[in-house]
């Protein structure tokens, strides 16, 4: 019987890869009208990208279109631009509001579709001399906001309403498009964590606006990190990982929050793991104290961080993306503005001037390659050994009165590094530029590691770069690690990766250390902690 | 035919096109009675008055402030170094060189405030650059008229204060580089001095850029971020580069004037940024990477063409058309080097 009805919404197979760098492998699933479809998974994990194919984002196109197929009402749909998508019927609420904040709810809802009435220039100059139909425009506003069934004041300026109602707007401004010509009438609703801003009870009242929707037959992707959510307004849930759908289950009473943790986490990768080592605390003096460090860094912000490290340790930092992990290191390391306590080797560092760090004998990779931790258009020898040259005073040649750059100990580790990473290059004088993501990241490591650092921060270095590069990145830190005895701070948001290397992992959430565990717990735990709840036998 | 594509490709097809064109502008030449010889002079002669001001972009380029649209800073420094030696009454090459050592205080002066000024408005340098050449033009045009100078060879004649428009440099610091060593084959004259004066100034400019501090420089102007997050004050370096290139402006200048012969007040320097700047792009630079090769090439290729395309049309076409010439080939060819400027913008 069911089989029989046409689904609104199929997606067939669909890969997409940027730049050889595959995000999305053969995703299948299908949609019902009135249906509410639970879209989870850590980030990166391909859900944004599988919402840019539905939506016929120009960036899809751009980068060589998608494989498989998307089809509406049975038949294939190919969109090659967002109006196309919202002809079909498709509305997509954003993460971040597209608001104007002088404007009233419903002149942002009807904003460029107004309602007008006829004005005489409007005879000579054409029809943008109409004048506004406010009574029209108004009356509009609040069918579609009453179909929402919500609670909002369509005269109040968007600039004085609590976050909430925004998002209110943003959902009312989709619906709203059923009434003009230019959209088909809407029947597919996406919305992008819209509770991430939320309070409780607005998410609560978000959730039941979106459950009216579904009962008036409009379908609703919903992606949400708050697990609990999903389990309360879900009638089929689709977890991701890796680009691959792992899971896909009707929500009855049995799916709980652990489960869907597990699978969004997943539980074994590929990487040769091996056997955590057992680093004994007791006989390792804590190097490095933070105190209520608090970084402000636009979309990681960090509010109250206390970390102590041990020597020696390696040291995983994790969570979600936005909770605050990457302000860590960009803070302590004098990037982006901080205050705070930081103290090494039992020495208060000075926060805000990143030369007070790099001379107490700390190393940051940043996971912003191309804007901070490369020189793109200089040559591998300038980027390798830059920061050693200025910071230690190292490969200087004084000759006469004056002290040239040593160019032959320069390439000389060049070379060093380009064989111990496995840097594949023309030469040690290529640009960095010409590099694969892969390879960019290998010589931000060998910056970092011809400073011969005490302590290094490595800020993502998996992300974007393929599997290879991925381990032997994460074999070089290990063994450095042991090597030189170097204690290593590793953030990132691949789960399984910290696991692999570290000692311990901390998980930041809201800007603060959610919790600490050893990196032998089960991944669940650490999925529990990423997602705000408490875990027995953390610290 | 692969190494000739690749030579090509090294050295700029723009400015193949550039060197050819010169290149038959000087095989043209005794066909119309231009003679080649005294081509070649004044060729060489507008290169090494012109080199120094072109070599004053490189400090800035490197460390990413861009075009130094601001030169007329540097060459009031100069003006004033000159006018100075010469109200003191020095006489020949110690002229000359005492006229570099009064303005460099100027130089440092006004270069560090420009720098400052440059750190404020961190992307729109070159814009406000073109300002500060602007209205530093303007102020001085009063203070000319208003500084105390006493010197008869220099001020009005009719009120015996404020200084003339121009001034002779003649028994003062005329030539005083053009003749030093200078070497002369019938009518071809190379001015050995002023050219010897531009490779120490070049060589230190080389040298420096391979120094720690001249690393840094150009690690700022390629990724201030990284720059940054390897411990470098990125404004302190930027502030320095400023301070070279004002310096270099006025060191510039002075080396135009004494072969030009004289010193030109009020609005004159006004219209020597662009000139500079043009020669630099078309020596192939870009917004942030510049070498000394590139400010060789660059003046030659700029100048070359500035003085022999008025005198071969001219000969050419028998009506004495070289003023209008000259501003349409030097305009022409400042529009072309802007617009090149837009491609490798970043």
């Amino acid at each position: 019987m069911e089989a029989q009805e046409v689904p609104l919404l199929e997606m067939r197979h669909i890969s997409k890869s940027f730049f050889g760098n595959q995000v999305l492998g053969d995703v299948s699933f299908t949609l019902g009208k009135g249906e509410i479809l639970g879209l989870v998974g850590e980030n990166g994990a391909g859900k944004s990208t599988l919402m840019k194919i539905l939506f016929g984002m120009n960036e899809i196109s751009e980068t060589g279109g998608y494989g498989g197929e998307v089809l509406i009402d049975g038949t294939v749909v190919h969109f090659t631009s967002s109006l196309d998508a919202l002809d079909a019927g498709i509305g997509m609420v954003h993460q971040e509001f597209s608001l104007l904040p002088d404007f009233t709810a419903a002149e942002n809802i009807l904003l460029n579709r107004e309602p007008v009435k006829n004005h005489w220039a409007a005879n000579l100059f054409g029809e943008r001399m109409n004048i506004i139909d406010r009574a029209k425009l108004e009356a509009s506003a609040k069918k579609a906001i009453d179909r929402l069934g919500v609670k909002l004041d369509a005269d109040m300026v968007v600039g004085q309403m609590p976050v909430g109602h925004k998002q209110f707007t943003e959902i009312a401004r989709e619906l709203s498009k059923e009434d003009s010509d230019t959209a088909g009438k809407i029947r597919l609703l996406v919305l992008d964590e819209p509770t991430a801003v939320l309070s409780e009870q607005e998410a609560q009242s978000l959730l039941k606006a979106m459950k009216n929707l579904a009962a008036q037959n409009i379908a609703i992707i919903f992606i949400s990190h708050r697990l609990q959510e999903i389990i309360d307004v879900c009638d089929q849930i689709m977890v991701m990982r890796d680009g691959r759908i792992i899971k896909q289950v009707v929500n009855d009473k049995n799916v709980n929050v652990h489960d869907i943790a597990q699978w969004m986490v997943g539980r074994e990768i590929s990487l040769d793991k091996q056997e955590n080592r057992h680093f004994d605390y007791a006989s390792h003096p804590v190097d490095m104290e933070i105190r209520n460090l608090w970084v402000n860094m636009t979309g990681e912000v960090v509010r109250d961080v206390n970390l102590d490290i041990h020597r020696g340790e390696i040291l995983g930092i994790g969570g979600l993306a936005g909770q605050g992990k990457l302000g860590i290191p960009n803070g302590v390391m004098g990037l982006f503005p901080a205050g705070g306590k930081v103290s090494f080797e039992g020495k208060e560092v000075a926060l805000n001037d990143p030369k007070a760090c790099l001379d107490a004998g700390l190393a940051f990779v940043s996971e912003d390659r191309r804007g901070v931790g490369l020189l793109l258009d200089e040559s591998l020898e300038w980027n390798i050994s830059f920061e050693a040259m200025q910071v230690q005073g190292k490969y200087l040649l004084k000759k006469g009165p004056i002290t040239w750059r040593d160019v032959n100990a320069i390439g000389e580790v060049t070379r060093t590094y380009i064989d111990m990473l496995e840097i594949k290059c023309t030469s040690s004088k290529q640009h960095a530029r010409e590099l694969s993501g892969g390879n960019q990241q290998k010589v931000c490591l060998a910056k970092a590691f011809a400073m011969q650092p005490k302590l290094l921060f490595v800020s993502e270095p998996t992300r974007g770069i393929d599997i290879g590069a991925k381990q032997l990145v994460l074999r070089v830190l290990k063994e450095y690690n042991q090597k030189y005895g170097t204690t290593i701070v590793m953030i990132s948001s691949e789960l399984e990766e910290l696991r692999s290397i570290c000692d311990r992992i901390a998980i930041i959430t809201d800007g603060k250390v959610g919790g600490i565990l050893p990196a032998s717990n089960p991944s669940s735990d650490f999925g529990l902690l990423m997602v705000g709840q408490a875990v027995k036998g953390g610290n | 035919m692969e190494t000739v594509k690749k030579i090509v490709a090294k050295y700029g097809l723009p400015r193949v096109i550039i060197t050819l064109f010169l290149f038959a502008l000087f095989v043209a030449a005794p066909f119309v009675g231009v003679r080649v010889d005294e081509s070649i002079t004044n060729t060489l002669n507008r290169f090494g008055m012109n080199c120094v001001m072109v070599l004053a972009m490189v400090p800035m380029i490197h460390s990413g402030c861009g075009l130094n649209f601001g030169l007329p800073l540097g060459i009031i420094s100069g003006l004033l170094g000159a006018t100075l030696a010469i109200q003191f009454e020095f006489h020949g090459l110690v002229c000359f060189l005492m006229a570099i050592v009064l303005s460099t205080p100027f130089a440092v002066v006004l270069g560090y405030g420009y720098g400052k000024l440059l750190n404020k408005v961190k992307g729109g340098e070159m814009m406000i650059a073109t300002y500060v050449g602007f209205s530093s033009v303007s102020f001085m045009c009063i203070m000319w008229l208003l500084l105390p100078y006493t010197n008869a060879s220099m001020v009005w004649g009719y009120a015996g204060r404020g200084l003339r428009t121009t001034i002779s440099t003649e028994g003062y610091f005329l030539h005083a580089l053009n003749d030093l060593f200078a070497i002369s084959i019938g009518k071809l004259v190379i001015p050995t001095g002023m050219i010897l004066f531009f490779a120490i100034l070049a060589f230190a400019m080389w040298a420096f850029l391979h120094t720690k501090t001249g690393t840094a420089m150009t690690a700022v102007g390629s990724n201030p971020t990284f720059a940054r997050a390897c411990g470098i004050d990125v404004d302190r370096i930027r502030v320095l580069s400023v301070i070279m290139s004002t310096w270099l402006g006025a060191v510039g200048i002075l080396v135009y004037e004494q072969s030009f012969g004289f010193i030109q007040l009020y609005m004159a320097p006004f219209y020597m940024a662009l000139p500079a700047v043009s020669a630099i792009l078309i020596g192939g630079a870009s917004v942030n990477k510049a070498s000394i090769a590139n400010v060789i090439i660059g003046t030659l290729l700029f100048q070359g063409i500035l003085t022999m395309t008025p005198s071969v049309m001219n000969s050419a076409i028998h009506t004495d058309m070289s003023e209008v010439i000259r501003i349409i080939v030097s305009n022409g060819m400042i529009l072309y080097a802007l617009t090149r400027k837009m491609e490798v913008a970043r």
